[in-house]
């Protein structure tokens, strides 16, 4: 029956364009949907490895650059008599190269926290993103700097008679689904594996870890990789909807946002960043449609948020998860590792 | 049976410094193939820090360490632990958050055969693969006798079980070689007797045991041989019996209070 239940769950959002004709509430859906994915890829390295990344914005951000540079074409002069130019391709190519370049960037990020664990990882990963932002302001040959790139066109799949185009909000929502739901396929697949288990272990343990055999290192590289790469999806995705974008999109009250849905939902649950997100997506529009003072929105969120942290400081479905197990002393799960559902 | 058998482990002059202090100043000794040696000491003496070199924590400031003529100097843990030279840390070591029997199966870690592209695939050779790592694991949780707790979160069982859990995911590495540090302090005399017996199945097994142990009637039963150090230096090595009538040794260490918290 639970093994059903999350299909149930992405048949229902999937039926969301047939009856929802608000076209403000499925933006929102739209927009909370990108985040939840970065969320999701936030949780694989603080959730499961462990390690807090501050600057996992940077890996959004790059994505939606190099996604946005990749469709629109340019030319920037490196040298007086030295240009490096692409002309625009199509979007679909974009996107991939989004994810392969937040992915790249996500294995420089990883090699070096070999060096740097902890404390010194958040501040190498908050100045990275800082770094980053500075370059897509001043760069401005490039990415207009604060003029911001614009008219980056929209998704458009197949040709003449197939032709998908993912402009109107409906077809854009459904591609966010799909992306999140096969990002969500990844990672579950990944951690409740032998790679999860070491990923795990250096959470839980490096020490002990190492004395298993468990090179942590490069489970730690391989976790970046990925979750630098679905973050990098994540916001491509957010480019091509947008269709435009500058440098705030690097701004550090993202990735807190980020962190706060992670941990409000519950770190190191698959589940945990979909709830955390869905919450802190959905109320700040709630509250806005309820015509309430914007300062008093955010007292309301700020309050929201200390209360679950406090009342509930694992998440919200751990705490459910609990709550389910002390009704019904459930019996051994048989050869399934998967603690995480 | 410890004449003339092959060496696996040898201690080759191994010196450590933590700055001004010598933790170690000039170790040299050997194990060899299906032996139970003991490293014992007063606190402080460098045990610990013996098997951290020895394991690769920690690097010696000179002197050399092999492993079935293997050089070790330099090596990282995790690769000494895949040579099959496993450990247990004194101070109870779990994955505590997760269940005693993901504990094992992380620690099967080098035994499974999936590459990354497996896992998220979903190839045939991952399920094969997770399949053989299950069976492993209740395996080794049944010789450990912990079966029955396998599905309990690892953090919330009591201490001497959790040391259990520590050398059940020594074993996992499959070791050719075991170093248990402390292994019974914080069990009662009845989990003691028990880990004795685990000890001599191990041994059966065919693996070679270097153990650190306070409690000196255990260390006295199971061990063919005893290395006494004092001070990061060893002053006696010989067989139980000889160990225990030796002035020095009883001086040093039988004779003051010898058990610490
Ligand atoms: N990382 C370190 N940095 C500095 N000094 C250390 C370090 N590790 C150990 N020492 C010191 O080295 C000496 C040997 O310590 P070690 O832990 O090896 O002793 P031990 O024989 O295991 O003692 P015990 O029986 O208490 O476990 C001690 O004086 C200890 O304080
Ligand atoms: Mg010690």
């Amino acid at each position: 029956m639970s093994r059903f239940l999350p299909w149930l769950f992405v048949a229902l959002l999937t039926s969301v364009p047939l009856w929802l004709n608000d076209f403000y509430v499925l933006h929102v859906m739209i927009t909370t949907g990108i985040f939840i994915i970065a969320a999701m890829s936030l949780n694989l390295l603080l959730g499961f490895t462990g390690q807090l990344s501050l600057g996992h914005v940077a890996f959004f951000g790059i994505g939606a650059y190099t996604s946005a540079l990749v469709s629109l074409g340019f030319e920037v002069h490196l040298l007086p008599d030295f240009t490096v130019g692409l002309a625009p391709k199509p979007v679909w190519f974009a996107m991939l190269c989004a994810i392969v370049v937040a992915g790249l960037t996500g294995y420089a990020i990883g090699k070096l926290s070999f060096r740097v664990r902890g404390a010194y990882f958040v501040i190498v990963s908050i100045s990275f993103a800082e770094v980053v932002r500075l370059v897509a302001l001043n760069w401005v040959e490039l990415t207009q700097g604060p003029m911001a790139l614009n008219n980056i066109p929209a998704l458009v799949l197949g040709a003449d008679a197939f032709e998908l185009s993912f402009l109107r909000k409906p077809a854009v929502y459904l591609l966010v689904l799909a992306t999140a739901v096969a990002c969500y396929v990844i990672i579950a697949r990944l951690v409740n594996s032998r790679a999860g288990r070491a990923m795990i272990a250096l959470r839980e343990n490096e020490s002990l870890a190492m004395s298993v055999g468990i090179d942590v290192t490069h489970y730690l590289v391989v976790a970046t990789v990925v979750s630098a790469g679905i973050a990098g999806m994540a916001g491509a995705l957010y480019t091509h909807y947008i269709r435009i974008v500058d440098p705030d999109i690097f701004l550090f009250i993202y990735t807190v946002t980020m962190v706060i849905m992670v941990i409000t939902g519950g770190k190191g649950t698959l589940a945990g960043p979909i709830v955390g997100g869905a919450l802190f997506g959905f109320v700040p529009e709630a509250l806005r449609a309820m015509a309430i003072e914007p300062e008093v929105q955010w007292i309301i969120y700020g309050v929201l948020m200390v209360a679950v942290v406090y009342f509930l400081p694992r998440g919200i479905v751990p705490a459910i998860e609990h709550y389910m197990s002390g009704r019904k002393r459930s019996p051994a799960p048989a050869a399934s590792e998967a603690s995480q559902k | 049976m410890i004449a003339q058998a092959e060496t696996v482990l040898s201690i080759d002059q191994v010196a450590v410094h933590f700055g001004g202090l010598i933790a170690i100043s000039d170790m040299t000794f050997s194990v060899c193939a299906g032996e139970i040696i003991g490293l014992i000491g007063p606190n402080g003496a460098g045990k610990t820090t013996a098997f951290n070199v020895i394991t690769g924590f920690l690097k010696q400031t000179s002197g050399d360490v092999r492993y079935r003529s293997k050089l070790l100097n330099g090596m990282k843990p995790y690769e000494i632990a895949k040579l099959g030279l496993a450990r247990t840390f004194q101070r109870t070591s779990v994955f505590q958050e997760r269940t005693v029997f993901q504990n094992v199966l992380t620690g099967l870690h080098c035994r499974g055969r999936s590459k990354l592209w497996d896992t998220l695939l979903q190839t045939g050779r991952e399920t094969s693969s997770e399949r053989e790592l299950v069976d492993a694991a209740h395996e080794i949780l049944r010789f450990v006798g912990l079966e029955q707790r396998a599905y309990e979160q690892a953090g919330t069982l009591p201490y001497g079980e959790q040391r259990l859990i520590g050398v059940a995911l020594a074993l996992a590495v499959k070791p050719s070689m075991l170093l248990l540090d402390e292994p019974v302090s914080g069990m009662n005399p009845s989990e003691t007797a028990r880990f004795v017996k685990l000890v001599g199945k191990i041994r059966d097994s065919g693996v070679t045991i270097l153990l650190v142990e306070h409690d000196m009637p255990m260390v006295m039963e199971v061990c063919d041989r005893i290395v006494v150090l004092n001070y990061g230096r060893i002053i006696a090595e010989g067989t139980p019996a000889e160990i225990q009538s030796n002035p020095e040794v009883i001086r040093a260490y039988l004779g003051q209070g010898k058990k610490r918290a």
